[in-house]
């Protein structure tokens, strides 16, 4: 299963933002193993951040993206305690949700 | 380079040319091209502060408290008991002290070497199984390298304090100074070559001189930090086992007592220096 | 697994009847099916060419190059494997933002949906294979605007 994510959510001033940072190899496709084979692309490609069951962001990441993904945006709105919930999905079908508490 | 110890630096530099030697001596015998490069620094100045808020390496330090709390190994104990110096299961601070003597194993030790020890002891992994997987590849990162990442983080904002106090920690002082200013190997080559010396710059590396203690704290107080080019967290054990290689020198096993030697004597100079921890590097 | 492996298996989930991850968000009520419709876009993440990456995009024909696009990068990248790139836009109405690597395989690297609310402002950390422009497009009331910045890359991020 993938590893979780680390979220930071905080509010300033009523406009929250998010970092997200993502584990995840994001292989191109391009690059080749110790033994010549092409290791096959592998990547997340879609991202999406509810607050209060509203989409905040919605992503879509091609191979380009660098390995461990890192974002960050922000929205009106958001209080200290209330959770901001990413979710991501790769090109694999593997996914994985996380929830991150605003500060 | 400055002081050639055989030959004309000509001489010199072909001996090691094919090197990344080669570039390092280059860079000090002709100088370096200080106005093209000078508004270079600043981009990169600028690339490398846009990649400190939010360092990869904070994933992998997640992973590293969850190895320390679960219960792991033919024992299933968790590594909670374990002495990093500061007495058990205290973590906070404990990097910043590391290497140290420690009496129940009678030797100086640093945190990888420590930690192997607390999951043979503890955990009753064999020292195989502890060290097998020390540094991180491709696809297979490594779970000792996540808790050494934890650990490190646990002493974020710590002032590095390595004095001695025991003899073995002196002795081992003195032996890390001396390996660092030895030459030898293929390339009559060594650590003092590329850090012995201000100035030095390979590529749009600057190199710190480490010998100094402005250097040293520069040096350590960011470690382990997470290698942009390498996709993961590097210790201060890969790194000065990746140098060594770089020096031509032969390969080091894992947890080489050398290292911790040279870890002992740059962490003893370094002293002072506050640890930003996980760092981020190129 | 090859790009047209992962195709067969994009569309296999799209004949399922379901929309993948999205169409699941969508059940759940988390989202609305509108917004699960926007799933990865396949034709703009595979095309080769700007031009063609644009077109995949509905940007087709040069976008207009607006000063209220703004690209945050370094101007050299020490390590192509992460580039660092802000993209903040000063439009009204932005709702979609795109970051593109001219000289890499697939120009297009990341796009975002930008849903009323949230600011146009997105930081993400991109792969370059070498030296090259870099652009960030937006799409505000319906229009696309671009702004271009070259990043110099010491060492390539791709294959490693
Ligand atoms: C061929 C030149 C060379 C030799 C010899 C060499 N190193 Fe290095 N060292 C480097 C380079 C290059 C780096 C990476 C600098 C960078 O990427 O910013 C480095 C990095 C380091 C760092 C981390 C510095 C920092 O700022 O994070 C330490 C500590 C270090 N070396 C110690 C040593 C020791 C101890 C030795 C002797 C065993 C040694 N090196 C031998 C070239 C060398």
């Amino acid at each position: 299963m993938a590893d979780p994510m680390k979220i930071r959510a905080a509010n300033k001033d009523g406009v929250t933002e998010v970092k997200i940072l993502m584990s995840h190899e994001m292989e191109t496709g391009q690059r080749k193993d110790a033994s010549g084979a092409i290791v096959p692309a592998h990547f997340i490609s879609e991202v999406t951040a509810t607050w209060n069951g509203k989409v905040v962001l919605q992503g879509e990441f091609g191979p380009a993206v660098s390995k461990n993904p890192y974002l960050a945006f922000k929205f009106k709105g958001g209080a200290k305690g209330e959770k901001v919930t990413v979710s991501w999905v790769d090109n694999k079908g593997d996914k994985r949700t996380d929830e991150g508490t605003i500060a | 380079m400055r002081k050639q110890r055989r030959g004309t630096p000509h001489a010199a530099a072909k001996r090691m040319a094919g090197s990344l030697a080669a570039l390092a001596a280059l860079a000090t015998l002709t100088g370096t091209p200080a106005l093209a490069q000078d508004k270079s620094m600043d981009e990169i100045a600028k690339y490398r502060e846009m990649l400190a808020d939010g360092n990869p390496a904070e994933l992998i330090e997640m992973r590293g408290e969850e190895l320390w709390k679960t219960p792991r190994g033919p024992k299933n104990v968790s590594l909670e008991q374990c002495d990093l110096g500061l007495g058990p299961g205290k973590v906070e601070g404990a990097y910043a002290q590391l290497p140290r003597y420690f009496a129940d194993a009678g030797k100086v030790m640093d945190v990888e070497a420590r930690l192997v020890y607390c999951m043979q002891t503890q955990q009753g992994f064999s020292f195989a199984e502890a060290t097998k997987n020390w540094y991180s590849k491709p696809g297979k990162e490594s779970d000792l390298v996540a808790l050494v990442t934890w650990v490190g983080a646990q002493s974020n904002g710590q002032k590095i304090n390595v004095p001695v106090k025991h003899p073995k920690e002196a002795e081992m002082v003195k032996m890390g100074e001396y390996i660092f200013h030895r030459r030898s190997g293929p390339q009559d080559f060594g650590c003092s070559v590329c850090h012995g010396q201000d100035g030095v710059r390979i590529r749009l590396q600057d190199l710190d001189n480490l010998s100094q203690s402005k250097g040293a704290q520069k040096a350590m107080r960011t470690w382990p930090a997470y290698r942009v080019s390498q996709g993961t967290v590097w210790t201060m054990q890969r790194r000065l086992i990746d140098c060594m290689r770089q020096a031509r020198w032969p390969e080091q096993k894992f947890p080489s007592d050398a290292v911790i030697a040279l870890e002992m004597y740059l962490q003893n100079k370094a002293a002072g220096g506050v640890l930003e921890s996980p760092g981020i590097k190129r | 697994m090859s790009m047209n492996e992962i195709n067969a298996r994009r569309d296999a989930m799209k004949k399922m009847g379901g929309m993948g991850f999205l169409g699941l968000l969508a059940a759940a009520g988390m989202i609305t099916p509108q917004m699960a419709l926007a799933a990865w876009n396949k034709g703009a993440f595979e095309a080769k060419t700007l031009a063609d990456t644009l077109k995949a995009l509905g940007a087709a024909g040069t976008p207009v190059e607006s000063k209220d696009v703004v690209l945050n990068a370094p101007d050299i990248a020490e390590n192509g494997a992460v580039v660092p790139v802000t993209v903040t836009s000063n439009l009204p109405h932005s709702q979609q933002v795109a970051i593109l690597v001219e000289k890499n395989p697939n120009a297009l690297a990341a796009q975002f949906m930008i849903p009323e609310g949230t600011e146009a402002t997105i930081t993400t950390r991109v792969k370059m294979g070498q030296t090259s422009d870099v652009f960030a497009l937006v799409k505000s009331d319906g229009k696309f605007y671009i702004a271009k910045k070259e990043i110099k890359v010491t060492l390539g991020g791709c294959g490693g």
